[in-house]
């Protein structure tokens, strides 16, 4: 909906800040340098699980912002509602999810205004968000994260996505990113197929267990983090949860000195 | 104005010897002959009330809407010409998500209006466009700023209201909104005097069929514009439909 | 006095890897054509790096009602590709009034391989069904469109270990006294299904099931066999 009166000539245009933006860049690069893409993550997210059960999905992620080994930004949100049917994980460059977060969030207001009750389902906002990734790495300018879309269809049904920052995109009982997938997806596996039909809130339990292996792990994760949930009747994102966590450990190995 | 313009008329690119722009009454003028829109500000948020004339009973209920969202901080009501009244509406809905790109906060009514009211008034001063023959009332509520509530005209000339009515009405309309303590009254107070007023001003000789639509935003919708439930719809209209009623039996008494 | 050295803290990670658009999850896909029939068979599983990302996801498609296409190599390219190919098929389609068939398919999926010859779709293609005349076809292409009609073909991960085991099973090569039988149904799935579970224990990018389609006249026949899952 937006820009459909910019191109007319005879209409007054609105300001647009991105096109000033794109502008300067443009006169920047002409002048000397070659074009500047994003080709590195610089404040980046860690891990974000995700796992399907009997009524619900779960999603979460912690809540640090990592400029390279530092712990930079320690309080923020990975995880994002963007319906009463859908929340997504971001992984990643935390400036490009933000990014995204705002085209959803326009979506979700424009699909609101319009006020006849039709939303997009999970399905749908993973179908897009691939489409955004993958031409964007076409351009050879990508936005540089991988997304796991939890929610549900139009039928209901629990659904859990992946897109990753160069459009491979599939489903599945449970989904995890970057060193989660090293660590967590193992845990979650084993997991479910000794309860298949988990509930959410054991599938919560799960995840707290996950990020806390993760914390002892990866050393860009936090003991902080969010759990999303999406059931039948509505999608919420917990506040931030602090894990307990024992370094007892720590004094007993010797003789590695 | 009731003869003539004398070929000064023919576009909105010429003010005619007596300084007016008779393209611009005449957009005016399309928006006298509408179905009455009304918007009262209470206290705590603003109502909108639409009398929607129906021209043929094959329409389906809820068809061709005179209220919309915005943004999901305001709403507005719409009096004039449907179509150019969409156009306006897609405009400022283009320009409160380009406010929000830009800002990443919610665009503030004053804003808004300032742009609406500027682009509405680009087509008042070109001989190859049309004014909108529309009057569009804007209103919001935040918990810090209150409830707010503006109108634009044609002619892109922008107000601010306690309370406003546009359309076949507006006479009558405003005179009974003047008797209402507005500024001490409620949200949930104010949806029934709203449709007491449209009721009150709806001509049942001239126009048979009309629609009540009725809106609001407030502390009572979390400042989300919505349309108002069913429930309290119904409640309201009861009322109006009462109040009309009663005062129509005093008029058999006298 | 304290001297300043610099501590070597580093902001940004030191590894610094160029943007690369493609990955390689792997998979694989054989394909044989019988008379009148012909099999393809596919493995689920998609992987990147030594990870699994999934063990379910079907990489063989209906395409039309005796057309199959099977697509490994880079999963998002598949995705686009494949979105690409089922609107060309459904505009075919509005327009001609009937399904493309198997040889127009094979001919239009080129086309749409080399159209990004510059860029192209990392993606291993293999178009099966029954032709024009109610015979068996096997299509098998290269990333770039290059295409080729076949009786056998594997493509993907394995495909260099299977492809030798097809030519001498299915070709007859370096078979001094070869005696050729007619193909069957039956024996051509049981070879995809052990060929497969042969694969997936020298493949990592093979593996978790199998999902083996039979065409012929009378539709497609889908079945599905477990696989190593390590």
């Amino acid at each position: 909906m937006a820009g459909m009166y910019t191109t007319h000539m005879h209409l007054p245009r609105m300001v647009d800040m991105k096109e000033k933006v794109a502008e300067f860049w443009q006169e920047e690069a002409s002048l000397s340098q070659p074009r500047k893409h994003t080709l590195q993550p610089i404040v980046t997210g860690t891990s974000v699980l995700g796992i399907k059960c009997r009524d619900g999905v779960v999603v979460a992620a912690d809540t640090l912002g990592s400029y390279g080994s530092l712990a930079r930004f320690r309080d923020i949100s990975r995880l994002m509602k963007v319906n009463d049917s859908t929340i997504i994980g971001g992984f990643g460059d935390y400036a490009d999810f933000q990014f995204i977060m705002k085209l959803l969030e326009q979506q979700t207001i424009d699909d609101n205004v319009v006020g006849d009750g039709v939303y997009r389902d999970a399905p749908s906002i993973h179908n897009w968000l691939r489409c955004v990734l993958y031409n964007r790495r076409s351009k050879m300018n990508p936005l540089w994260n991988t997304i796991v879309v939890a929610g549900r269809d139009f039928a209901g049904k629990p659904y859990l996505g992946y897109v990753d920052k160069i459009g491979v995109s599939f489903t599945d009982k449970s989904v995890a990113t970057g060193f989660g997938s090293y660590i967590a997806q193992p845990m979650m596996r084993k997991a479910m197929e000794e309860n298949p039909n988990m509930s959410v809130e054991e599938a919560k339990r799960l995840m707290e267990r996950c990020l806390k292996v993760l914390f002892y792990r990866d050393c860009r994760s936090l003991n902080r983090f969010q759990i999303g949930v999406v059931t039948e009747t509505e999608s919420s994102i917990s506040d931030p949860i602090s894990a307990e966590t024992d370094w007892s450990i720590g004094a007993n190995p010797s003789g590695y000195e | 104005m009731s003869s003539i313009g004398s070929g000064y008329d023919l576009s909105a690119g010429q003010f005619s010897p007596d300084g007016r722009v008779f393209q611009v009454e005449y957009a005016i003028k399309a928006v006298e002959n509408s179905g009455s829109v009304i918007a009262l500000r209470g206290k705590d948020g603003v109502v909108f009330g639409v009398e929607k004339i129906i021209t043929s009973k094959l329409y389906e209920e809820g068809s061709n809407r005179r209220v919309h969202s915005i943004d999901t901080h305001i709403g507005a009501a719409v009096a004039g010409l449907l179509s150019d009244a969409r156009a306006v509406i897609n405009r400022a809905r283009d320009e409160s998500a380009n406010y929000r790109d830009t800002y990443q906060v919610p665009i503030p009514l004053k804003s808004l209006t300032e742009r609406l009211g500027k682009y509405m008034h680009y087509f008042t001063v070109y001989g190859h466009l049309r004014p909108f023959g529309v009057s569009i009332l804007l209103g919001t509520w935040d918990e810090t700023n209150g409830p707010k509530l503006m109108e634009i005209d044609p002619s892109g000339t922008a107000r601010g209201f306690y309370g406003c009515a546009v359309g076949k009405g507006k006479q009558n309309a405003k005179t009974e909104i003047e008797k209402l303590d507005l500024s001490n009254m409620t949200c949930k107070e104010l949806v029934k005097e709203v449709a007491k007023v449209i009721y009150s001003v709806h001509d049942e000789v001239k126009d048979k069929h009309f629609e009540l639509e009725l809106s609001w935003i407030g502390k009572e919708t979390g400042g989300t514009h919505q349309i108002v439930p069913q429930d309290i719809f119904n409640e309201a209209k009861t009322y109006a439909e009462e109040a009309l009623n009663d005062s129509d039996d005093e008029d058999t008494d006298m | 006095m304290a001297v300043l050295v610099d501590e070597g803290y580093q902001t940004h990670p030191t590894v610094q890897h160029r943007f690369f658009p493609y990955a390689q999850n792997g998979g694989t896909v054989v394909a044989v054509a019988g008379e009148d029939f012909s099999v393809v068979g596919c493995d689920t599983r998609l992987s990147e790096g030594y990870s699994i990302l999934s063990r379910d996801v079907s990489k063989v498609r209906k395409m039309t009602k005796s057309g199959l296409l099977g697509c490994v190599g880079f999963h998002g390219d598949v995705l686009t590709l494949t979105k690409m190919l089922d609107a060309k098929m459904k505009q075919y389609k509005h327009t001609h009034g009937k399904d493309m068939s198997c040889e127009a398919m094979a001919q239009m999926l080129s086309s749409t391989l080399y159209y990004r010859r510059f860029f192209p779709y990392w993606v291993y293609n293999m178009v099966a069904g029954i032709d024009n005349n109610g015979k068996g076809c096997v299509f098998s292409y290269d990333p770039v469109g290059s295409y080729e009609r076949e009786t056998y073909r594997a493509c993907g991960s394995a495909s260099a270990i299977i492809q030798p085991l097809l030519d001498n099973q299915l070709g007859y090569k370096n078979q001094s006294n070869a005696n050729p039988a007619p193909l069957t149904r039956d024996r051509v799935r049981t070879m995809v299904r052990d060929i497969f579970a042969a694969a997936s224990e020298r493949d990592i990018y093979t593996g978790d099931e199998v999902e083996i389609s039979v065409i012929d006249a009378n539709g497609i026949d889908t079945q599905r066999f477990p696989l190593r899952s390590d």
